[in-house]
């Protein structure tokens, strides 16, 4: 046989031609992925934004005492029944919280030991829980040591060989033990610095909080967490470690959250190495002062999501007691009573110019919500922070000179999503550091950790933990991130459509039920709120006609409710669809003995207040045919889980898949 | 006037998705994946040659949004760097296929890859290896590749409608 003869030339043209085309496919791949972790971050930025409604709608609740039982007692007394006491010892708690013999889990003692934490880290990771009496055990002594604290620590590296600095975790207890694998557990000869946000999202957050607290009382001085913006009580309940906590522990999750509160509010703000490398979870402002920082009383702020008491005593002097009209997204730009509120470069809503002196709690809360939620930008100057609504956005000119204040060579700080674990900015003097891999999904994202040495170089250590065997490959990971990405989108786009569908129509004059894809991107963009690219996602939310137009009402096609309800206006049962997760928290405080019911009239109560509070336009009688249509037993009560699980967005696809 | 608007809000879209800061300015390593995610089909060469008709603001390496999108414009108006039919690239599979068996060795193909045209980094290399290649054989039957990467391509959501 004649092997045929090929010049070199065209060996040379076909190696180009697949080398372009190769990177062709890697290149829409790449912005698959990247578009994908854009979904991810617009929702979640959305959400955290909607949240603080949430918790303005909580302030609501408290400060005009609606629901004075069942509400304020979570927040405002330190009492559920017992503890929180300051001079509550371990004993107390040995008396009067038996463990049963029947417990195979770790009996910690105190002063805790290596064995101690050796049994802590076995038992979880066979996914054992700890004793609530221990829990409370280890709260109490960690509140005890974190009090000796001051508000900014200060490390050398004179002793040691590398400090170890960690950034969010979020519940991601696999992190955690894979820094730990890697990089040694915590000594006298291996420190940590742990930069906050250990909880909410991930469903580990307890046992996160038990090992570096148990870690911490061992080393005192060799493990430092600085506190996070998640460290919060407010946050908690909306992004997932108030929930974990009630499950886990069902007879004392409230005296476990309580004391944590106080926990969470006495844990440092920030560390300093060697007078050179500030470290702290958010960032800076123009005004960050360390000094006043370090003077504080830093346990006197709970929760960074409302403005201090006496504060907000001052506002409600300066206008009437109305129900606001819908507040925009921005809280720093809320209007009451015609009067605009002052919009601070830290956003949250503050008391406009009055007469009053200026209110030290102010400057306090403001310094700390500075360094717990700002973000660093590549443009110079402080502007607020509107993507978080509070905190700022602060250029490299904030940096250096916070620098040249205070003699600083670095900054290390966390708070910020990155899909490399870690990114350097500023010139090299700001670096953002985060500990949570596969944060969206699998795959999605590595984690790291910075090896601080004594000459103050970092080196960073990146992972990704892999529940597969398997390692996927690029492709497939992508095709995972894209379509957990998309499934997100779509549920937010159902929990919409009454308002899409108007918003379409305005577009459709002539009724055809097709519009041009400029006009269904702008309609998206305006009512979801999301910049997303709208058109390059098209093809995977909304199918085309040959004409190039968007059939519109294909979007909901794949989509429905979890239950048919029947009487129910749709806008009413959207924005129970869109507020699940905030019902969910509210219903669950509102329901005192756990039992999973609350009466029709503290649903409805509840309904009237929050939909009046957030602006929402709901037919008064709709909620009352609601509520009683979804009374099964006819006694007056509605189990909640099951109510709000109609309401749960269902994909019809993934249906059939299962079934 | 319409067509060009069209284009524009293409462009930016796929700008603004490496746009980390939303300040309007992307990384310039990040260019020729956003000239190929529009559709584009131009090998390094194209877009060393794109990017010296934008300006690059240096320290950093940014370009910003008011100058990419001038140039991408035409670009797109001009029809400039189309992809390639896909019986080309079989061909080109092919031409690396000395015996014509329908597969190409492990060794063969990284050495035309990697020494030859544009070559691979070792990164890129790797990449394709791990998904390209039969591990049993070391070899890349390249019908079965080419197919499953169309398909891919090509893939939307289904709809029932």
């Amino acid at each position: 046989m004649c092997t045929p003869l090929f010049s070199t030339l065209t060996v040379i043209r076909a190696a180009i031609l697949i080398q372009k085309w190769y990177r062709f496919t890697m290149a829409r791949l790449e912005m698959r992925r990247r578009y994908s972790l854009s979904i991810f971050q617009s929702i979640e930025y959305a959400d955290e934004q909607d949240q603080l409604q949430l918790s303005n709608f909580f302030t609501f609740m408290l400060d005009h005492c609606t629901h004075p039982d069942s509400v304020s007692q979570i927040f405002t007394s330190p009492s559920a029944p017992q503890v929180v006491d300051e001079d509550l010892s371990l004993k107390e708690f040995e008396k009067k919280i038996d463990v049963p013999d029947s417990y195979y889990g770790p009996r910690l003692s105190f002063p805790l030991t290596v064995e101690d934490a050796n049994a802590l880290l076995h038992a979880f990771r066979n996914e054992q829980l700890l004793h609530a009496r221990y829990v409370l055990q280890l709260l109490s002594e960690t509140r005890r040591v974190l009090k000796e604290m001051p508000n900014i620590t200060h490390l050398s590296t004179s002793y040691s060989k590398e400090i170890t600095v960690c950034g969010d975790l979020h519940g991601n207890l696999d992190d955690l033990l894979l820094i730990f694998y890697k990089n040694g557990l915590p000594s006298e000869q291996n420190r940590y610095v742990f930069n906050g946000d250990f909880v909410d999202r991930g469903k580990n957050s307890m046992e996160i909080l038990i090992i570096l607290f148990a870690f911490l009382l061992i080393y005192p001085n060799d493990l430092h967490l600085n506190r996070g913006n998640h460290e919060d009580y407010i946050m908690n309940l909306r992004y997932g470690f108030t929930k974990e906590v009630s499950k886990k522990y069902k007879d004392h999750w409230k005296q476990i959250l309580c004391l944590l509160r106080d926990v969470f509010s006495w844990l440092p703000l920030a560390t300093i190495i060697d007078s050179k490398v500030l470290i702290l979870h958010g960032g800076i402002s123009d005004t960050t002062d360390l000094d006043f920082l370090n003077a504080l009383e830093r346990n006197k702020l709970k929760s960074l999501m409302r403005p201090p008491k006496s504060v907000r005593d001052r506002q409600d002097q300066t206008k009437k007691r109305v129900p606001t009209t819908k507040p925009s997204k921005h809280i720093a730009n809320q209007h009451v009573a015609g009067k605009t509120q002052h919009n601070s470069s830290s956003g949250f809503t503050e008391p406009s110019g009055s007469n009053l002196p200026p209110d030290p709690a102010l400057k306090e809360w403001k310094q700390i919500l500075d360094i717990l939620w700002s973000d660093p930008r590549s443009q110079n100057g402080c502007t607020p922070n509107k993507r978080r609504g509070g905190g700022c956005y602060f250029g490299p000119d904030v940096t250096a000179k916070l620098f040249e204040r205070y003699n600083l060579k670095m900054l290390i700080r966390s708070h910020e999503f990155k899909p490399e674990g870690y990114e350097i900015s500023h010139d090299g003097k700001v670096i953002t550091i985060f500990s949570a891999s596969n944060y969206y999904e699998e795959g999605s994202n590595r984690g790291a950790y910075i090896k601080l040495n004594p000459e103050l170089i970092p080196r960073f250590v990146q992972y990704q933990v892999s529940k597969f065997t398997r390692r996927k490959n690029l492709r497939e990971r992508v095709g995972t991130i894209e379509s957990s990405a998309l499934k997100s989108l779509r549920e937010k786009i159902y929990a919409h459509k009454s308002e899409l569908t108007s918003a379409f129509a305005q577009y459709d004059i002539n009724g055809t039920g097709r519009i041009s894809v400029n006009d269904w991107a702008a309609a998206m963009e305006s009512v979801l709120q999301l910049e997303l690219p709208w058109r390059m996602l098209r093809s995977q939310l909304a199918q085309m006609n040959p004409d190039g137009e968007v059939d519109f009402m294909s979007c909901f096609y794949d989509l429905k409710m979890g239950q048919p309800i029947k009487e129910t206006q749709p806008a009413l049962a959207e924005t129970l669809c869109r507020y699940r997760k905030d019902l969910e928290i509210i219903f669950n405080i509102i329901d005192k003995d756990h039992s999973g019911l609350i009466s029709l009239e503290e649903f409805s109560q509840t309904w009237r207040l929050f939909t009046s509070h957030l602006g929402i336009d709901v037919q008064d009688d709709s909620i009352d045919k609601l509520v009683l249509s979804i009374d099964y037993n006819k006694d007056g009560h509605i189990d909640f889980n099951e109510f709000l699980e109609a309401f749960h967005v269902v994909h019809r696809l993934e249906k059939k898949a299962t079934s | 006037g319409g067509l060009v608007a069209e284009i524009e809000k293409k462009i930016t879209e796929a700008f603004e998705v490496f746009d980390r800061e939303s300040n309007k300015t992307v990384d310039v390593r990040e260019i020729g994946c956003i000239v190929r995610s529009l559709g584009c089909f131009p090998n390094e060469a194209e877009v060393q040659e794109l990017l010296a008709q934008i300006e690059v603001e240096e320290p950093g390496g940014f370009v910003h949004l008011e100058n990419f999108l001038p140039v991408m414009t035409k670009v797109l108006l001009d029809r400039r760097f189309r992809p390639i039919p896909e019986d080309v690239i079989l061909h080109a599979f092919e031409a690396l296929d000395e015996n014509k068996c329908g597969y190409i060795s492990k060794e063969d193909l990284v050495k035309h890859l990697t020494e030859e045209g544009e070559p691979f980094t070792q990164e890129e290399m790797e990449d394709m290896l791990a998904v390209a290649l039969d591990p049993e054989t070391n070899t890349l039957h390249y019908r079965d590749y080419r197919i499953k990467l169309v398909v891919d391509e090509t893939k939307t959501f289904p709809f029932n409608v």
